[in-house]
């Protein structure tokens, strides 16, 4: 891209893969308007990204004078059962697991549907597509505080339903496992499914217009034609989808803190909040460090996997 | 793809039959009757969607004991303003003061983005000069690092420079993200080169071809990010909650976890909490909404 453009400082037309190009060096220029940029990503993105290795390298507690350095003492820490964070660690991590597996499915299917559904001309279309949205404009304390109530095992909307509906027991969504569960995968599908659903609807319309219409000479039906047509188009928007959902769900945080508040016990504790509970709250900087970090080996091998999985499936 | 960055006029799609013309007039009887049994899925979704944020809303407006009526019922008996005075009025949940501070953190931030992101993004795609792929490249590694493995060492550097418990914490930090800089490029790297190039024979320098000819053609694509970067200081939450510490100090998200804990048992206080947060973004949502939802789209397909 940057052939015989360096090379001389006057504006000149290139030609580059058949269109007209101008190519004009400017370094200083260049520099110059990515500098406040570039200052705050030094702070803010590259500083503490090594920085928090430097910190998971130490004894690290900031009311304490001396912050002793201590070597791979935190990893291997996290690695020995029976120490000080084991289980409590790799109990986080499980319920992230646990969490990921049930929701990345709904989050991934159910919003692929609704925008099968939306993606038509018809009147009120765009209304029901705003409509679905909105929940993901709330931020996560509106969404866990709501759900909180609406789903109170004693004065909940939904028991309330429910007990018109004939349900006697009080249905412990918010204290009591399996219902955590549900509720967590739940709420969460609630909040963000409008989210994929927008990305889904954005690919469908990357997908030729053409295919329909033979589709539709053939006399294919519409579940046939979803299967043959519309599956196969949208499959590098379903990777991205589903390694997306994937990484966030991964990374929940404000459904756990406010709405199950880590109940029954500490089973429903993400990942994510136990390090932020751990380093923040607890001052252990130094294990909460190397504990994000095997968090983040983690879901970059599943990353890798997933991509994959995601790119073979794609040969046919 | 093509660049259709930001366009108010392609929302819904054709993949029906029919011809331009009948289009235009809208489905036949026929088409819409076919459709029926779509409406009624959608419908459905819609009163699953929309309920909750009623019922929500209903509570806010109820009186304690209202709320916790059996059998529940949507409307409020008696109608009353009771838990927002009350929350008006109480000296450790000072609600109306957290929500200026979003406001405050939101505005700094949203501007902040928009200055350093659009310059950034200026350099990346109209300038060429040494070391720009190495830039890139650096800004798309980070992106796959997940936010918690900043979140100790921002916490230590934030402690470092005095902010805690500070605007500048929830507002500085949080700007040097590369999302803005993706989302602008795209869009300026799709500006017709033309201009730019007639600006440049007249003598016209890089800092005044930004000012004048990219900032204005590039309008909708700020718009669009100035939205989606106001959404998301507003409704931040772990980091807020570690770093501001003081009731004044605190925003509507982790504001709203403290009025939780104070007032676990009412309700109607709690659900006023959450309308109070919920409200000024549903109207933000309203307005703009398809800069929103096209915004997200692209940023997240081709950023």
């Amino acid at each position: 891209m940057t052939e015989a453009t360096l090379a001389g400082g006057s504006a000149r037309r290139t030609v580059v893969a058949g269109r007209p190009r101008r190519r004009h060096a400017n370094n200083r220029a260049g520099w110059l308007f990515l500098t406040p940029f570039l200052v705050l990503f030094a702070g803010f993105v590259i500083t503490p990204a090594l920085m928090g290795l430097w910190i998971s390298l130490h004894r690290w507690n900031p009311v304490l004078p001396r912050k002793p350095f201590i070597g791979l003492d935190n990893y291997k820490e996290l690695f020995t059962p029976g120490s000080l964070t084991f289980g409590d660690f790799w109990q986080s991590m499980g319920a992230t697991g646990l969490f990921t597996v049930l929701s990345v499915p709904f989050l991934v299917v159910i919003p692929l549907i609704l925008a099968v559904l939306l993606n038509r001309r018809l009147p009120g279309i765009g209304v029901l597509r705003a409509i679905f949205f909105a929940p993901y404009v709330l931020g996560a304390a509106v969404i866990a505080l709501m759900w909180r109530y609406l789903l109170d095992p004693q004065n909940g909307a939904v028991n309330g339903l429910l007990a018109m509906l004939g349900v006697t027991t009080q249905i412990p969504w918010t204290v009591d496992s399996p219902w955590v569960w549900i509720t967590l995968v739940a709420v969460t599908v609630w909040w963000t499914s409008g989210f994929n659903m927008v990305i889904y609807l954005a690919g469908l319309k990357g997908i030729d217009k053409e295919l329909y219409d033979a589709a539709a000479v053939d006399g294919a039906s519409s579940m046939h034609t979803f299967f043959a047509v519309t599956l196969p188009g949208l499959r590098p928007v379903m990777a991205f989808v589903t390694t997306m959902t994937i990484l966030n769900s991964a990374n929940m945080f404000g459904q756990s803190y406010l709405l199950t508040v880590g109940h029954p016990g500490t089973s429903t504790r993400t990942v994510v909040m136990y390090i932020a509970n751990y380093g923040l709250s607890g001052g252990q900087m130094g294990a909460a460090s190397a504990m994000s970090y095997v968090l983040f080996a983690f879901l970059a091998i599943i990353s890798i996997i997933n991509y994959r999985l995601q790119t073979r499936e794609s040969r046919p | 793809m093509t660049q259709t960055a930001v366009h108010p006029d392609d929302h819904a799609d054709v993949h029906e039959g029919g011809s331009a013309a009948r289009e235009r007039r809208g489905p036949s009887p026929r088409k819409l009757w076919r459709n029926v049994p779509i409406y009624v899925v959608l419908i459905v979704v819609a009163i699953f969607v929309v309920l909750p944020l009623v019922w929500v809303l209903m509570t806010s407006f109820k009186t304690d004991a209202d709320a916790l009526m059996h059998p529940a019922s949507l409307i409020p008996h008696p109608f009353t303003m009771q838990a927002y005075r009350s929350l008006a009025s109480s000296g450790q949940e000072p609600i109306y003061r957290w929500f200026l501070n979003s406001l405050a953190a939101g505005a700094i931030q949203t501007v902040l983005i928009l200055v350093v992101a659009s310059m950034a993004a200026y350099a990346l795609a109209r300038l060429d000069f040494a070391g720009k792929n190495a830039v890139f490249g650096m800004l798309v590694v980070t992106l796959m690092v997940p936010g918690v493995v900043f979140l100790v060492p921002d916490y230590v550097i934030v402690e470092k420079l005095g902010w805690l418990n500070s605007l500048w914490a929830i507002t500085i930090p949080g700007a040097s993200g590369a999302f803005g800089v993706f989302f602008l490029r795209q869009f300026m790297i799709g500006l017709p080169m033309e201009i730019e190039e007639a600006a440049r024979i007249d003598g016209a320098g890089s800092f005044r071809i930004f000012l004048n000819i990219i900032l204005p053609l590039s309008r909708p694509a700020l718009a669009t990010l100035a939205v989606l970067s106001f959404l998301s200081n507003w409704n931040d939450f772990l980091w807020p909650v570690y770093v501001l510490l003081t009731p004044t100090r605190l925003t509507l998200q982790p504001g709203l976890s403290v009025l939780q804990g104070a007032y676990s048992t009412h309700f109607g206080i709690v659900m006023a909490g959450a309308v109070i947060a919920a409200v000024p973004v549903l109207i933000l949502y309203g307005l703009a909404q398809r800069h929103i939802i096209d915004g997200i789209a692209t940023g997240a397909l081709k950023g």
